[in-house]
């Protein structure tokens, strides 16, 4: 069915002339107006904005003009990413109604490259979850089984890729918040190397571990995508102004001669049966293709989780003191600014994201910094100083993006230590500042979908996406959620 | 007991770039409020700050100025705290790797020139405006508050001194002379009045000898250099009555009431505050390289000492050097044309700070539009050196150069002011006066030399004032011995 | 552990204790007692969690963070265009002749 082509494949449509861009943004919104209610994936859904960008597609088509892979593509943007005239929510109160006066320079390029862009989709609030359940806005959930999550934070944009609303959807990454919910609807998804796609217009949760990235039906689509969005930003300061590599020229390299290392720590207890077998297997499929295969110890990924939830709660306590109720969103009462700031804040933020803010000012208040913040910028030295050393060896690591498959709606938000701990295998190279890529690789006996993950060392993503490709391969992964479609 | 003031004082330097620290506003004054904004310095979700380049050029320089180290690699750190004016919840600043340290200020009180330690320069961003309406536009009984973004994100410079000042009047001349060294820079407007330069003063007393340093407590809203001595004058007098009543000082912010002349306790704090500062995540650090750094030394313009102590050599007495040295770049330009030409260097200084300056006074004329060259002020000494035109005469004459009249010569002569000082011809009109005043001639000889007065005013009025009165002097004496 | 299954992790008898009411002074939420009770033991739970940063061996330096360690990125000192000022206050919850409009500020924490 048309909602379920790639990108690649809807674009040599788009060109023979057997389909418009218009009749792909109406695949994806029929098929939109078919599953949100059950899925709720978007929370806003564009289809003046996008109805005018598919006919400009066309119209450029047929006089020549042609921008690229993107080109009349329709695709999703988290709602934590600022277009303008288009309410940005980050799915929180605090912001609700809130229309930003900017686009995001990922939503500028995704417009300078043609794409259609479908809606916003939902998210735990503020980026701060792994099962979007802290959505302000009522969650989302998993196509394949819908009693159960898509996992988080960007939850709505991996159900809209595998359920077929959008082509791909863009999503943000700071401990594994593309990667995990990939892994858990089956589709792809990856974080580029922190620096190579701005964060200019992104709702910021933890400003050194951010980095958007795509979520798509395949490892082709996915680098197809990044390409369109990631290059030199001149309003990012920490944006790579050097050469960037091109992936999408190296999908069919294959694995022969590479060498493969498996991440000791990231296995054994917690792990359920399914998905350690399965990666398992897949490892043994690398190994036949032609990879050196070897067991690698970082030793350091065993506090990798506690650094993170000193670090990311830190700079998110920063970075979210800017919503006071003064220049935009939500207000509360006050008689004095002090009042009115503090009513804004308890009555704006959910309780997973005052939990952080709060986590966040102890790790950097006075007398505990040095134990806390201090202690896990230490620690992070030290996972960097583990990858450098591993990567003396090894040309990309490997692991399950996830522990587990899929769980129910419900099962963690009552503890949130549990709910940390689905990000243990995404969470070191955000720490790192690496690329990394999750690959749907199969389901288990629940039909769930299990995620590979493929790690590589900073602008590795011409081998990672080399990787990624032979195990797409190999999987041949092509099931689809049968989902039953309720007209909404 | 016999008390010492320790003070230190803080300095916030609003930089006149062209647009702010982090985005590309314009740094403008006076305009609509909100109008020059945009998601960076508006604090909007997803904004991004990037670092002005010639701000880090700036704060270079001014550190050097102050005879500071640069520091190899800085970078900066969120200091986080909330206020309506603050629309990020956190300042972009710098905490303990500033651009500059160690530098200093050498401050003269009373022909006494201390060296007051400066600690640190670093960079920053300026805050919006609050604006508070309701009861007399004071903080406590305002019933709202305005704000306006426009100066939010506005480069500025903290310059932090070490508490080696001592003393009011040297307070002040710390402050002035720091004023006069980001003045030459030309980095700042640095107007007092305009809050572009803002001076915080940390006062504290101990008695003489002891080391330990006392409470101590910060003063704000000194908006003059005369406010600014009368505060710290006031606080040290305070704190001294409080002490010598067996009373305890409290660490605290006080405010100078200017109307009032007293410094007042501010609301008190629940103990200090809690920055939690960590290392700016979204810029990456500043390398200062050597050479990076000479570069910016070969743009250092000569500052307001070496430039005295030039003066001073060059035979200017001490005031007269302070005081040229800290007069406009156009006054000092043509004394410096001037004097490169061979002019007198004392006779061009006087005549720069004293006559020219009255004018500028007198007519409102702003000292860009100075209508005065070096190569006029060089004939205008040098026709008084050589007798061509008397003292007196050459300010008229000064007067006729700046009315746009003409060179100094043809004014003096345009204006008949030309003195006679050719001698035969005064020998003559001397002769006369002595003959037409016999009684003048005896009580000369008789031993009243001042007559000598009366004989020079006769000269004067037989030659319409044109005579050349040292020399009609020398010729009477000559002639009456 | 819900039904999901996770990493295990057994808490120790004793979570961290926190002055709670001081931290969320500090960050500005106004919660009630019985909220600032529950996150408090959240947090004492999460942070006994956390505080396994300080079982590091070894004391590597704080470096910068960025994979890339470029350093100096800067932009020129050139005007660009500000927002349109009516498109900015059309967010606000409460403007005034150009004005944010807000209660009297206290002072600062």
């Amino acid at each position: 069915m048309l909602h379920e082509v790639t990108i690649a494949e809807a674009g040599k449509r788009l060109r023979t002339g057997e389909v418009s861009s218009s009749d792909l943004l109406d695949a994806a919104l029929e098929r939109a107006s078919r599953t949100e209610a059950q899925l709720h994936a978007y929370l806003t859904i564009d289809r003046d904005g996008a109805r005018e960008a598919a006919l400009v597609a066309d119209a450029d088509l047929e006089d020549g003009i042609d921008h690229g892979p993107l080109h009349g593509i329709p695709v999703a943007l988290k709602d934590n990413m600022c277009t303008r005239g288009v309410e940005t929510t980050a799915s929180s109160q605090i912001l609700a109604g809130y229309i930003p006066p900017y686009d995001a320079t990922v939503t500028r390029k995704l417009r300078e490259a043609g794409a259609v862009i479908v809606g916003k989709t939902n998210l735990d609030e503020f980026a701060m979850g792994s099962s979007t359940e802290n959505s302000a806005y009522g969650t989302s959930y998993n196509p394949w089984d819908i009693s159960r999550v898509p996992g988080g934070s960007s939850g709505g944009s991996a159900a809209a890729v595998a359920v077929g609303s959008a082509f791909a959807a863009l999503g943000s990454d700071t401990g594994g918040s593309i990667r995990q919910p990939a892994s858990l609807t089956g589709v792809v998804g990856m974080k580029p190397t922190y620096g190579t796609v701005s964060r200019y217009g992104l709702i910021a949760f933890a400003s050194s571990l951010d980095q958007i990235g795509p979520l798509s039906r395949s490892v082709e689509d996915a680098a197809i995508t990044l390409e369109a969005i990631w290059g030199h930003d001149p309003l990012d300061a920490t944006s790579y102004a050097g050469d960037y590599p091109k992936p999408s020229a190296a999908l069919s390299n294959g694995v022969s001669g590479l060498k493969v290392g498996v991440v000791k720590e990231l296995a054994g207890d917690g792990y359920e049966p399914a998905v350690e077998s399965a990666v398992s297997a897949m490892v043994d499929g690398l190994s036949d293709a032609g990879a050196t295969v070897v067991k690698v110890s970082l030793p350091t990924f065993d506090i990798a989780l506690s650094a993170y939830y000193l670090i990311a709660p830190a700079e998110a306590s920063a970075n979210l003191a800017r919503f006071d109720g003064i220049r935009y969103g939500h207000r509360g009462e006050g008689a004095t600014t002090e009042t009115l700031m503090a009513r804004t804040r308890a009555e704006g933020f959910g309780p997973e994201v005052i939990r952080r803010v709060l986590l966040g000012t102890y790790a950097l208040s006075a007398g505990y910094y040095d134990a806390f913040y201090g202690q896990a910028q230490k620690v992070r030295s030290a996972i960097q100083e583990d990858f450098v050393r591993a990567y003396q060896d090894v040309d990309v690591l490997v692991s399950p993006t996830s522990p587990t498959v899929a769980f129910e709606a419900g099962a963690r938000v009552d503890d949130p230590l549990a709910m940390y701990l689905s990000d243990i295998c995404t969470i070191p190279s955000n720490l790192a500042g690496h690329p990394a890529i999750s690959i749907p690789i199969g389901l288990d006996t629940q039909n769930l979908p299990i995620g590979f993950q493929v790690m590589a060392p900073a602008l590795g993503e011409t081998i990672m996406f080399q990787v990624a490709s032979a195990v797409e391969n190999l999987a041949d992964f092509a099931e689809r959620p049968i989902l039953e479609e309720v007209a909404s | 007991m016999t008390w010492e003031s320790v003070i230190g004082i803080e300095v916030h330097v609003e930089l006149s770039t062209e647009s702010k620290m982090f985005c590309g506003c314009a740094v403008d004054f006076g305009v609509e409020p909100n109008t020059n904004v945009c998601p960076v310095c508006l604090g909007l979700p997803g904004a991004l700050p990037v670092p002005n380049r010639r701000a880090i050029e700036w704060i270079m320089l001014i550190g050097l100025a102050l005879n500071c180290e640069v520091t190899e690699r800085s970078v900066f750190h969120r200091k986080n705290y909330f206020y309506a004016d603050l629309p990020k919840g956190y300042q972009i600043s710098q905490f303990d790797i500033p651009v500059c340290h160690d530098g200093y200020l050498d401050v003269t009180v009373d022909a006494e020139t201390r060296r007051i330690r400066i600690e640190r320069a670093h960079m920053e961003e300026d805050t919006g405006k609050s604006t508070h309406v309701g009861h007399g536009g004071r903080i406590h009984a305002a019933e709202s508050t305005l704000l306006d973004f426009n100066r939010s994100g506005v480069p500025l410079v903290e310059i932090v001194s070490r508490p080696d000042i001592r003393g009011a009047a040297e307070a002040r001349a710390y402050a002035q002379g720091l004023r006069a060294v980001i003045v030459e820079l030309g980095v700042s407007d640095a107007r007092l009045e305009e809050g572009s330069i803002r001076f915080d003063a940390n006062v504290s007393i101990r008695a003489v000898g002891d080391e330990v340093l006392g409470t101590k407590v910060e003063v704000k809203n000194m908006n003059s250099f005369r406010s600014l001595e009368r505060a710290v004058d006031y606080e040290i007098e305070r704190q001294i009555a409080v002490v010598e009543t067996g009373g305890e000082l409290t660490q605290e912010t006080r405010h100078w009431d200017e109307e009032a002349g007293v410094t007042q306790s501010m609301r008190t704090k629940e103990g200090s505050s809690d920055y939690r500062y960590f290392t700016e995540p979204d810029l990456v650090p500043m390398v200062m390289s050597a050479p990076w750094v000479d570069e910016i030394k070969q743009g250092l313009p000569e500052l307001p000492a070496n430039r005295r102590d030039r003066y001073s050599k060059a035979g200017l007495d001490a005031d007269l050097a302070g005081v040229l040295s800290s007069s406009p770049a156009e006054i000092r330009a043509v004394y410096e044309t001037a004097t490169t030409a061979g002019a007198n260097h004392r006779r061009a200084a006087n005549w720069m700070v004293g006559e020219v300056t009255a004018w500028l006074r007198r007519t409102g004329t702003d000292p860009a539009e100075l209508p005065l060259d070096g190569p006029q002020l060089a004939e205008l000494v040098e026709i008084v050196d050589e007798g061509h035109v008397s003292s007196s005469a050459a300010k008229e004459v000064l007067e006729g150069v700046l009315s746009g009249e003409g060179q100094p010569r043809d004014v003096a002569k345009a204006r008949d002011l030309i003195q006679i000082s050719d001698v035969s011809a005064l020998d003559e009109i001397v002769a006369g006066v002595l003959a037409d005043n016999p009684e003048a001639v005896d009580s000369y000889a008789a031993g009243e030399q001042k007559v000598i007065g009366f004989l020079v005013g006769q000269v004067m009025r037989e030659s319409q004032g044109k005579a050349d009165p040292k020399l009609v002097n020398q010729l009477l004496r000559e002639k009456l011995s | 552990m819900g039904t999901g299954g996770a990493v295990s992790y057994t808490p120790t008898t004793m979570p961290i204790d926190i002055d709670i009411a001081h931290v969320a002074r500090l960050a500005r939420l106004d919660l009630t007692a019985s909220e600032l009770e529950g996150y408090k033991t959240q947090l004492g739970v999460i942070l006994d969690h956390a505080a396994q940063v300080q079982s590091l061996e070894g004391d590597p330096q704080e470096e910068t963070f960025h994979p890339l360690g470029f350093v100096n990125v800067f932009r020129s000192d050139e005007r660009r265009p500000s927002l349109d000022r009516d498109e900015v206050l059309s967010q606000a919850p409460e403007t005034e002749d150009g004005y944010f409009v807000v209660p009297p500020a206290m002072e600062t924490d």
